[in-house]
């Protein structure tokens, strides 16, 4: 089907128009105490080790990763990684001296720039814990009382390394090892930040606990890890979200995120990235899950120039649950190649991936998923649906599937869409009285709604503004 | 005192003619019933009116008390009071029902009078409540997706539900009886009715069948044939156009 001439002209106007990095794309004028000189090389890392004062093996790792990533070539698949320039990103900024608990005590400028971004209200209103990292450290952290006492670990992921060294190291880069891929390895070479949460045995945290990503010097590279333990039977909620100001340069971000469920356990890691489109977004995350327990990883990539993300899950016990839902959105000098991996290693697990993706103005979305069912591992179940969404003619969308089943009595389910926005359905909404880019945004949020009702009402909110934002060009209603 | 005007209008789609000169003058409180086969452009006529984009006017005009509207978007047309029941009404996936009725019914407000008060959203629900009784609709489907996995007849009371939240100044109704059982159509004629009286609304009732006719009188009867209306006359056409079936009628030509 055709996209009115109309509509077109509607979306060239909305495109030319920067609303959301307005919003989030403001510049802090502060000094770090420490930035590493551009580039990378071993004295780097030492310093970076050195002024963390961290216990020698977290060196060694470092130094072992780097060689590692030095050597690992660049991937030739997903998107096009051959524009970021190594040498010139700063891999270490250090904002402050020491990490807070309280925002009267954050440097004013930095709590400015989360005030802006409504981080502080936010935590009044509805999150048990909050952590806030600007550049790469951790500026602020907090646990409600109440969990604390229960014996809940939320801190920043260098303060555990301290606090923690025991379950620390009992943990860290097991889930994705150092030889993992080349930003993986990356990250444990310069890694710094990021969350660490424990959650004892059949303990819950009913409100969410959040961290939020804030890159804010040029040329940054932030390379936060993050370590999240549910002992059994317990369940937990952490919510990341990220954004940067847009410069004319480069910046990365390659995070690793690792995730143990025990038995009756339950993690969901909800994601709401929103870099600015001079971002690399280079994300290594996955999840072990074992008996009887429950992951789900809700993936909202709305910014970025690439996104090369693939949340993976490890069914590991029998009757684990694994869940992958995602959205991508992809307009104009944007590439999401997202997906999601599912590996069925134990008998009646089940898994579920959802992906929907919206394309606008020459943006581009893959996705790529990998489901495997290892041999032994009885009566699985697995579905997995992804539906692309073009809002017009110049956007793209791809998929590549990889199924690999070695088990017969396994059940899968695969389905996959890619739909324009029809003109009848257009007509439809605007035969009631709604303008045509109230009707596109109202059928591209539709669209989106399956996976945006799964986040907190706050975030659902933000998001249906958001699209409605790019799809209309207006700031507030 | 509302009017539609329709003169001389001829439009086509994909290069093919489908509306050959159709005259039409609907006001305020009358009702126009247009029967014809399937195929002979009744819809064609529905949509041109209210504006698709699909189809392209060649020759004729469109007036609405008056004002050209043949070059509005569909959108500008139903501000000024002009609405269309869908023969097919299309679904839309995770748009509730409710949301988009009230977004329309704030901007249809808004766009007559600039100064109208916002709907909010618990005033809107008992709006549109009081439109569901009306059609005797199960009050779930509001917050279900438009039209998405809604049967035919929950699909056509939907539409006249439409209708009584918006309440348009004249309501073009494109085979509102088809895919109805005989409950069903009583129920949604018996809508159509109450509207009609309480906001005096011009009506084009569009239908293949007379049944509709016994439980909703036409003023004016009109028959329509490949783009052409070729007969109009009172009530009484309808009964005899049942009686004699079409071929008559488009063999001797009015
Ligand atoms: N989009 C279209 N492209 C081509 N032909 C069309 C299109 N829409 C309608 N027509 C043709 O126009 C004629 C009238 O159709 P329609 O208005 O739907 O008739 P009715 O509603 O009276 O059954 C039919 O011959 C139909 O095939
Ligand atoms: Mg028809």
């Amino acid at each position: 089907m055709k996209i009115p001439k109309r509509t077109r002209k509607i979306l060239e106007k909305i495109s030319n128009q920067k609303n959301l990095l307005r919003k989030l794309g403001f510049r802090t004028d502060t000094k770090p105490v420490y930035k590493s000189p551009q580039g990378l090389n071993t004295n780097i890392i030492e310093e970076i080790s050195r002024q963390k004062a961290e216990p020698e093996w977290m060196l060694t790792l470092r130094k072992k990763a780097l060689e590692i990533f030095f050597k690992k070539p660049l991937p030739l698949w997903g998107g096009d990684l051959s524009k970021i320039n190594f040498d010139t990103l700063h891999y270490y900024i250090k904002p402050q001296d020491k990490i807070k608990t309280k925002w009267e005590n954050v440097p004013k400028k930095i709590k400015e720039t989360f005030d802006k971004l409504g981080i502080p209200q936010a935590e009044r209103k509805f999150l048990a814990g909050t952590g806030a990292q600007f550049e790469s450290e951790m500026i602020y952290h907090s646990l409600q009382k109440e969990l604390k006492g229960k014996g809940v670990i939320f801190e920043s992921t260098d303060t555990a390394l301290k606090k923690y060294p025991k379950i620390f190291a009992e943990y860290f880069g097991k889930v994705v090892p150092v030889t993992d891929n080349k930003f993986a390895a990356l990250n444990s070479a310069v890694w710094s930040g990021g969350s660490f949460i424990y959650v004892p045995k059949n303990t819950h945290v009913n409100l969410p606990l959040q961290t939020y990503f804030r890159i804010n010097a040029e040329r940054m590279g932030q390379f936060e890890r993050t370590l999240i333990i549910a002992d059994e039977g317990s369940s937990v909620h952490y919510i990341e979200g990220c954004s940067a100001p847009i410069y004319s340069t480069d910046s990365l971000h390659a995070a690793v995120v690792e995730i143990i469920v025990k038995k009756n356990a339950r993690v969901q890691y909800t994601t709401i990235q929103n870099w600015s489109s001079n971002v690399y977004n280079l994300v290594t995350k996955r999840a072990f899950v074992y008996e009887n327990a429950e992951m789900l990883w809700l993936d909202c990539n709305i910014g970025s120039r690439l996104t090369m993300k693939y949340p993976a899950i490890f069914l590991l016990g029998e009757n684990a649950k694994g869940e992958i839902q995602s959205l991508a959105f992809a307009k104009e000098n944007q590439h999401q190649d997202t997906g999601a991996k599912i590996f069925h290693s134990s008998s009646n697990t089940s898994s579920k991936i959802v992906a929907k993706s919206i394309s606008k103005n020459n943006g581009r979305n893959s996705y790529r998923g990998l489901l495997k069912v290892s041999k032994g591992a009885k009566n699985t179940v697995s579905h997995v649906s992804c539906n692309a969404l073009l809002v017009d003619e110049n956007s793209r969308s791809d998929t590549y599937p990889t199924m690999k089943v070695e088990e017969e009595s396994a059940t899968v389910a695969h389905e996959a869409t890619v739909s324009k926005i029809s003109e009848e359905q257009l007509f439809y909404l605007m035969s009631r009285g709604l303008s045509e880019d109230e009707a596109v945004s109202m059928i591209v949020n539709g669209f989106a709604t399956q996976i945006i009702k799964q986040l907190p009402m706050e975030y659902a909110l933000e998001l249906n503004r958001l699209i409605e934002l790019e799809m209309t060009g207006r700031h507030e209603r | 005192m509302d009017t539609l005007e329709i003169i001389a209008l001829r439009a086509e789609t994909n290069k093919t003619e489908i509306l050959k000169g159709i005259n039409l003058k609907i006001r305020s409180g009358e009702i126009h019933a247009i029967m014809g086969k399937n195929g002979s452009g009744k819809s064609t006529l529905c949509n041109v009116v209210m504006g698709h984009p699909k189809y392209k006017i060649t020759e004729g005009k469109i007036k609405l008390n008056g004002k050209k509207i043949e070059k509005l978007p569909a959108n500008k047309r139903a501000n000024l009071g002009l609405f269309l029941a869908f023969q097919n009404p299309t679904e839309i996936q995770g748009v509730t029902l409710n949301n988009f009725l009230r977004l329309a019914k704030n901007t249809n407000a808004k766009a007559q009078n600039k100064k109208a008060k916002h709907i909010s959203p618990s005033e809107f629900l008992q709006t549109i409540s009081q439109s569901m009784d009306l059609l005797e609709m199960d009050k779930k489907l509001a917050g279900r997706s438009v039209n998405e996995g809604f049967s035919g007849g929950e699909k056509k009371r939907a539409e006249i539900m439409q209708m009584a939240v918006l309440k348009p100044r004249i309501a073009l109704l494109d085979e509102i009886d088809s895919g109805l059982d005989i409950d069903a159509l009583k129920t949604v004629a018996k809508a159509i009715k109450r509207l009609h009286k309480q906001t005096k609304c011009g009506i084009l009732l569009i239908t293949h069948y007379q049944r509709i006719l016994n439980y909703i009188t036409p003023d004016f009867v009109h028959i329509i044939s490949n783009g052409k209306i070729i007969k109009s006359g009172d009530k009484k056409l309808a009964q005899k156009l049942e009686k004699h079936g079409y071929e008559k009628f488009v063999k001797e030509p009015a």
